[in-house]
């Protein structure tokens, strides 16, 4: 008698609560492409929890996070235990309700007055206790959720400033899609654990406890054959839903797999019918697509197997308990409403017993969502202000190089180095940095602003040493444009805006007008305030660029540094930026590292970089007197891109 | 809030007027979710589309709803053959131990049938539902290649995306929650229709208190919905913004954007917090009413009840049959609302799905297309008009010819048709009108596919699948041998490079093989077009600038390509440009010059002024001096 609809209902919101998360890897499909835990093969032996993984450590560390919000969670306890005490006066009334009217025909209607007055009572308390257990269900529910909301918000920020401060290096080696799944399914998985986890254990004690003793006080045998499902069923929850979870991450993975497929096939479009590769596409669709419904199938197969038969031991130990308990009634041991309360346990206690299942679940889905995102939020920066650091003050802003070494450390898998490098910039100077790909240019650019720390020797700005002063107040004055700048969906003035969001419109203009960007966005619709991205301005790799040279020159720092930045801008407007740029640049230091000579060659001084080695420097004139490694790619250049201005 | 709201930093070089102004400061993605999330719960049109692709599975559904009619209706006899029991065999004049074992049997022949109908169910649902399902993604999948690639251009890749996962997935949410619509509308009725059987007057005073819980949900129901779409707006901002914070994080740290970033953020947070709380509320509000409506009914079950059996009127086992019964009807209302839910956003996907099946594909093949296997290798246009909207024409009457072998190199400012012309000789889209010939092949006489195998493309930005070089490099001719495909690496001189990535041939490419460099990349791309081994070659040259050392090696790469071939390319080097048999220069639309270099300049026309203009490509000029160059006057 037990609900079986109930039953149902129940493992509905089950799958209901597995479609959420599942939703949300969907939304998030295209950052979160992979899920950092290793799929399991498809081998039914492989897809056992590995208990050793289960770190207790965490599991605390999150409840004692949940008891921050101590009065929250007292009251959420509290209303637990007595949503779980009025349940069980339920069964207990409806079995002293059978007993008042059946016990009253038996004994042939005596005082049928004083027995309706009972039956009001009992009907009453029923009411008064379905009512409360109402009630407090409500507020263990929402309290419970309140303080895993509250848990998630903490981690959010804490993730999210802590993603702010870890160094480049780190970022460069992580996924951004794992970043991605911790930060959304990872706090989503340690949120639950308050209302699964710790009221869980509360309610299920409670319920299953009491329950327990209540039904074997009255009658141990019944009691016994009445609970006969619960460490079945019990045990059966726990391990399907382990099986479960495995069996989706995998599924989980594999559409992953399917999701890159198609995202390329649609961004490759042009590719794809230029060959006439559809069948093959096809094929390769089908070939991810096939084995992700045999996951699929293999998933619902777990899920169907494990909901139907529980629900049929539930219902044999129902029938047993009709059996063993008729057998009684008749032969006069027990009354018809301790029958009829057995049957009444049953059926509270069917679905708490169902949850064992989502408790185990939660304690290993909050002990590795938790322990990844710990991970995270513990890590000390590479980078950071030293103890004792003070801002650099306002000065002349010169920088020096002196016999820097540098080498990335042994993970980054980066064998480049450089070697005693040692350089000044001065205000009004400017510096060229040239070499073959991956002599070190870019590596210049990290340290300057401290984006590495320096293996030997020093780097200075107006004499004091990077490491000295406060990564804030350094990074003010050096400003780097990257070569394959960031830009965020945001409108353009937002963008140009960017190191300075209080600047004013006249001065955004202006930067971008030395940008030569100005003329391109009044034309535009909604010119500033243009979106860039997908549904805004799709900007040519030029014009990004150009926005990358004019959100850096914005913040007016005394160190600016273009990292092979003007790489698709061509000749002529770049030079036409250089000649915009030489009123600002009268007061501060320039770094250009280009690979176009053209770029540089009017620098101050030039590097020739090889091999993180300092090979040749000096101006354009005697670098080309030298007859060396510049010079030659000097006339390499003018053969290739003759016509340019190298050759003009 | 500090730094949102403070005074312009603490330099004293700004004015005083920008005092306390807001930042001009976002995180997360400004762009707006116009996607309508619930459509009518009942939409004719995409249930007619939909009957369509579930016919197909006819026998299972039929069967599904045996099994869920088998199903419910044990269900409902459970506390049926209790009540009998109990009546029977235990509360008769004369308890009968035989008979109680016989209604036990029967107890678990019920349940046992039960079990049977939900293991069908279940498993015929959940499968027909993955079947329909992947069969769907992959009819609009395979539809999206056939479909015009005006289409394709219009349409961002994340909205077909979002098409073929997250409305397939609520499709899949209906499809399965449907069939216990039909199992909860089947118990609803059941179980009104037993316990009136019973005993109408008892029944129908139990009964009273349905129609009260229905209304509350239906009260309810907009209210919660609207907390519930706020939640969840909100989460997708805050991940949005979480999203940039990984995303952007070079860009953040450089320009010091982390405290006010951070700032913004914890306004997203705490709003996600809010509306989560909120719609928590709305979610829990209604468990103590669902309890005291559930508290009611089994009160007045026990006194009415109660007082009828103490007066002989109603036997013991109905009573006890009316107490399961009434803690049971409950859960199908519940359960019927939340899949109302579910309908009207099923209805709302489907619609976007259909609308995306129904894109009509514009270039189809003749039915009597050939497939020529070889062809001369000749290019034609004649008197081609072309536009992708009407009354736009991108191509104005253009008229050409290549001769096999023959490297033209088209040249123009940005819009003046250069790509529109490589697309249509490919047929990516037909013209308005004249012709377009290919091999002296009309193009809509031939295959589609074949002009795939005659013509090579080589696309501006190279892209490159995530899979091994190897199969990058034969992506075009899948049956080449290794040796060719080496072969096609060596001559464009990727081969080197290659063989000192990690697992040479069989490395695996990154997404957007972000692993390579941009000229490893256009490398790769023409070794691919080498291997395609066609006679014509249409080349999209980068523009971007690449290091010396890789360019002169693409440069050497075009020359290896290019040999024997016809070829068009879209020159933006003016070292291509010079080296080209022929030179077109297109103006919107037209073409306005041809020749080689040596002519061009001494004709002294739009060529020879852009030329001067000592631009890296014609594309990057702006637009007052390609006016200036058009009217004939120089600017300095």
């Amino acid at each position: 008698m037990q609900n079986s609809t109930l039953l149902k209902s129940v493992c509905m919101a089950d799958k209901r609560a597995t479609c959420y998360l599942e939703g949300m890897t969907n939304a998030n499909q295209s950052a979160a492409v992979d899920i950092p835990e290793k799929a399991p093969s498809s081998d039914d032996a492989t897809y056992q929890i590995n208990v050793g993984k289960l770190d207790p450590r965490v599991l605390r560390r999150i409840t004692v996070m949940a008891f921050k919000h101590r009065w929250r969670m007292v009251l959420a306890i509290t209303a637990t235990i007595c949503a779980g005490f009025f349940q069980l006066f339920v069964p207990q009334f409806l079995g002293q309700a059978v007993d008042q009217a059946y016990g009253l025909l038996k004994s042939a209607g005596q005082d049928r007055e004083a027995a309706e007055a009972a039956l009001m009572t009992t009907a009453l308390f029923l009411l008064g206790a379905a009512t409360l257990r109402g009630v407090f269900t409500m507020l263990q529910n929402y309290l419970g959720e309140s303080v895993g909301q509250l848990i998630g918000y903490q981690l959010r920020l804490d993730f999210y400033r802590k993603l702010q401060k870890l160094s480049f290096s780190w970022h460069d080696r992580i996924h951004t899609g794992d970043l991605m799944t911790r930060g959304i399914l990872d706090i989503e998985g340690v949120r639950l654990w308050t209302d699964t986890g710790i009221l869980r254990v509360f309610l299920l004690t409670m319920l299953i406890g009491g329950g327990a003793i209540i039904l074997i006080s009255k009658d141990t045998m019944l009691g016994l054959v009445a609970l006969s499902f619960v460490p079945i069923v019990g045990i059966r929850a726990s391990f399907a839903r382990l099986k479960l979870r495995d069996a989706w991450l995998a599924y989980q993975d594999q559409m992953s797999l399917v999701t890159k497929a198609m995202e390329e096939n649609l961004v490759g479009i042009r590719v794809v019918r230029a060959f006439a590769a559809q069948a093959y596409e096809l094929v390769r669709y089908d070939r991810s697509a096939d084995v992700a419904m045999g996951m699929a199938r293999h998933r619902a197969g777990i899920f169907v197997r494990s909901v139907t038969q529980m629900t049929f031991t539930y219902y044999l130990a129902m029938g047993l308990t009709l059996w063993v308990g008729g057998g009684k009634v008749i032969s006069g041991e027990i009354s018809m409403g301790v029958l009829a309360e057995a049957l009444g346990f049953m059926l509270i206690l069917q679905m708490p017993v169902r949850q064992i299942g989502w408790m185990v679940n939660s304690i290993a889905r909050t002990s590795t969502c938790g322990g990844r995102l710990f991970h995270i939020i513990d890590m000390e920066p590479e980078i950071q202000d030293r103890p004792g650091a003070t801002p650099l003050a306002t000065g002349e802003g010169v920088v020096r190089f002196e016999n820097a070494s540098f080498r990335y450390p042994a993970w980054t898998g980066d064998g480049r180095t450089l070697t005693d490098i040692s350089f000044e910039v001065r205000p009004g100077k400017v510096l060229g940095v040239v070499g073959p790909p991956g002599s070190g240019k870019t590596t210049i650019t990290h340290l300057l602003a401290r984006y590495y720390n320096v293996d030997g020797g020093r780097i200075t700005v107006d004499g004091r040493d990077v490491r000295d002063v406060t990564l804030e107040s350094l990074r003010q004055v050096v400003s780097i444009v990257q070569q394959d700048a960031y830009l965020f969906t945001a409108s353009l003035s937002h963008n140009v805006a960017y190191g300075d969001p209080w600047a004013e419109q006249k001065k955004i203009e202006g930067s971008t007008a030395t940008a030569q960007l100005h003329s391109y966005i009044q034309g535009l619709p909604e010119a500033y305030r243009e979106l860039v991205g997908e549904r805004g301005v799709s900007l040519s790799g030029g014009q990004r660029q150009r926005l990358a040279i004019a959100r850096a020159i914005l913040p007016e720092a005394q160190l600016l540094v273009f990292d092979d930045s003007s790489a698709a801008i061509d000749a002529g407007t770049e030079r036409q930026i250089r000649e915009a740029l030489r009123e600002a640049m009268k007061e501060r230091g320039v770094v250009i590292i280009a690979h176009r000579l053209s770029s540089l060659m009017h620098a101050d001084e030039i590097i020739f970089l090889e091999d993180g080695h300092i090979v040749e420097r000096g101006n354009h004139d005697e670098l080309m007197a030298i007859a060396g490694h510049y010079a030659r790619l000097y006339d390499l250049q003018a053969r290739t891109t003759a016509g340019e201005e190298v050759g003009a | 809030m500090s730094t949102l709201t403070r005074r312009k930093s603490s330099d004293d070089t700004s004015s005083n007027s920008s005092a306390n102004t807001a930042p001009l400061a976002v995180v997360g993605s400004q762009v707006e979710q116009d996607e309508e999330l619930f459509g009518r719960a009942f939409d004719p049109w995409v249930i007619r589309r939909f009957m369509h692709y579930i016919m197909a599975y006819k026998r299972r559904i039929y069967m599904a709803f045996g099994a869920v009619l088998l199903f419910t209706l044990t269900q409902l006899a459970v506390p049926l053959v209790v009540k009998i029991t109990i009546d029977e065999a235990l509360v008769s004049d004369t308890p009968d131990l035989n008979l109680l074992h016989w209604y036990v049997a029967l107890f678990f022949g019920v349940v046992t049938v039960n079990y049977l109908g939900n293991h069908a169910m279940e498993i015929i649902v959940s499968r027909t539902a993955q079947n329909l399902l992947f069969g769907l993604r992959r009819a609009m999948f395979a539809h999206l290649q056939v479909v015009s690639l005006g289409f394709m251009d219009k349409t961002e890749v994340g909205r077909l995306m979002s098409r073929l996962q997250g409305d397939v997935a609520s499709l899949q949410e209906f499809l399965e929650a449907s069939i216990f619509v039909i199992g909860d509308i089947v118990l609803l009725f059941g179980i009104v229709g037993v316990m009136l059987w019973l005993d109408p007057f008892l029944g129908g005073l139990a009964l009273s208190v349905v129609p009260i819980l229905f209304f509350v949900r239906i009260v309810w129901l907009p209210w919660a919905r609207k907390a519930f779409m706020a939640a969840r707006e909100a989460s997708s901002t805050t991940n949005g913004a979480l999203a940039e914070n990984v995303h952007g994080i070079r860009a953040i740290q450089e320009l010091r954007r982390e405290q006010v970033n951070f700032e913004l953020f914890e306004e997203k947070a705490h709003k996600n917090l809010t509306t989560h709380l909120l719609a928590s509320k709305f979610t829990n509000l209604l468990i103590p009413v669902v309890d005291v409506l559930t508290g009611s009914a089994m009160a007045i079950v026990v006194v009415v009840g109660g007082s009828m059996v103490m007066g002989a009127e109603l036997e013991v086992g109905v009573m006890i049959a009316f107490l399961f019964y009434v803690q049971r009807f409950f859960d199908p209302i519940r359960s019927l609302t939340i899949q109302y839910s579910i309908m009207q956003r099923a209805m709302a996907s489907g619609h976007r799905i259909f609308e995306v099946m129904d894109v009509a594909v514009d270039v189809k093949d003749a039915p009597d297309a050939i497939a020529p296997d070889e062809i001369d290798g000749s290019l034609e246009l004649c008197d081609v008009t072309f536009g992708y909207e009407p009354g736009n024409p991108i191509l104005k009457n253009i008229t050409f010819k290549v001769e096999p072998g023959e490297t033209v190199a088209l040249v123009g400012p940005t819009g003046s048709g250069k790509t529109s012309i490589t697309a249509l000789l490919h047929r990516f889209y037909d013209v308005w009108e004249g012709e377009v010939r290919v091999g002296g092949h009309d193009v809509r006489a031939v295959t589609q596919h074949s002009l795939g195998q005659h013509i090579a493309m080589v696309l501006q930005e190279p892209f490159l699948f995530s899979a091994s070089v190897e199969e990058n490099i034969r992506y075009a001719k899948t049956e080449a041998t290794m040796e060719q495909v080496m072969d096609a690496a060596k001559a464009v001189g990727a081969h080197g490079f290659i063989m000192q990535l990690e697992h040479g041939y069989q490395t695996e490419l990154n997404q957007r093989a972000a692993n390579l460099s941009l000229g490893q990349r256009q490398l790769l791309s023409f070794a691919r077009a080498l291997v395609a081994d066609a006679s014509i070659l249409v080349l999209d040259e980068a523009t971007a600038n690449i290091d010396s050392y890789t360019e002169l090696e693409i440069q050497l790469a075009l020359k290896r390509l290019l040999a024997g071939r016809t070829a068009i390319v879209i020159a933006h080097r003016l070292a291509t440009i010079r080296g080209a048999d022929r030179i077109i220069v297109l103006n919107e639309g037209r073409i306005v010059e041809q020749g080689n270099h040596g002519s061009l300049m001494e004709d002294d026309g739009l060529y020879a002024r852009l030329y001067r203009l000592n631009y890296a490509s014609f594309d990057d000029i702006p637009d007052e001096e390609i006016a200036a160059a058009k009217a004939g006057v120089e600017l300095t």
